[in-house]
């Protein structure tokens, strides 16, 4: 699955809550309807992500993937700024 | 007025019941009077904001406040913190023992003169414990303390430092890193009352 997005947000071997917090940092950059897309190895981001786009006012979480990068897992986060 | 219309349609519909519409209408009138009371009732101040109590001040219940802060921070969360009794070392930028008595000048010895200077609640070691933990975020990437209490900042959290606590340990304010408020119970109940979560760590 690929979704299309504008910026792209590699917060790789970072824990929690700095996932969270670079993510936050980069959606405030963004332009609203725009979408950013953020790789992490944080498996807590997954359910972290999901609570923040429950909370967020602004945030649609647009979808959420797993993928391999050089042997590790890596999740995927789609995010769009809705206003 | 548009619902007069309506009701009166009705009336005059076939085999519509006689509605009594200036019963209706104060009905009505007292109803808006009643939403409006409770728009303006405390219950719906609630807003997006988290409020903290600082009280610790050991390096573990320290990194776990700075972590859900910054983390409701950049969910959204309004947060404000509030240092108290030992929870005022974790923001102390240094330690001074001009102008205190000598019960003050004890304290000032006796506590930590800062956030990296902070013992653990467990296994504390006399100070190699905090060593330990700060080795082990390191090497998993974990941010450190210091990092986080900038980032909190940087995403406004507010953090108020108690008056009182202050005063019984005698705490200057320019031991206090910058940025930092001061207030009282008031100042954190003011807060946490509209606070959807608060926490007392």
């Amino acid at each position: 699955m690929s979704v299309t997005f504008d910026e792209l947000l590699d917060v790789k071997g970072a824990k929690c809550p700095m996932p969270l917090v670079k993510s936050r940092k980069a959606v405030n950059n963004l332009g609203v309807g725009q979408v950013l897309k953020v790789v992490a190895t944080d498996r807590g981001s997954v359910a972290d992500f999901q609570g923040w786009a429950k909370t967020a006012k602004n945030i649609e979480l647009v979808a959420q993937e797993e993928g391999a990068d050089n042997g590790d897992t890596v999740y995927v986060h789609y995010l769009r700024r809705t206003k | 007025m548009a619902l007069d219309e309506m009701v009166m349609t009705q009336m005059n519909g076939a085999a519509a019941p006689a509605y009594d519409v200036s019963a209706l209408l104060a009905r009505i009138e007292a109803l808006e009077q009643r939403v409006g009371e409770l728009e303006e009732s405390p219950a719906q101040d609630i807003e997006d904001r988290l409020a903290m109590v600082i009280f610790s001040g050991d390096l573990d219940k320290a990194i776990a406040s700075f972590i859900i802060a910054t983390g409701a921070a950049a969910m959204g969360l309004d947060v404000s913190m509030f240092f108290t009794f030992w929870g005022l070392s974790v923001i102390k930028k240094k330690t001074k023992f001009a102008d205190k008595t000598i019960l003050e000048q004890g304290f000032a010895a006796m506590l930590p003169g800062g956030s990296k200077n902070l013992p653990l609640s467990q296994m504390s070691f006399f100070g190699a414990g905090s060593k330990i933990i700060r080795k082990l975020m390191k090497d998993h990437d974990v941010t450190s303390l210091e990092e986080m209490i900038g980032m909190a900042q940087e995403f406004g959290v507010r953090m108020v430092a108690c008056e009182m606590s202050k005063e019984l340990l005698g705490v200057h304010d320019d031991e206090l890193i910058d940025g930092i408020e001061f207030g009282g119970v008031a100042t954190f109940m003011g807060d946490a009352s509209r606070a959807k979560a608060s926490l007392f760590i």
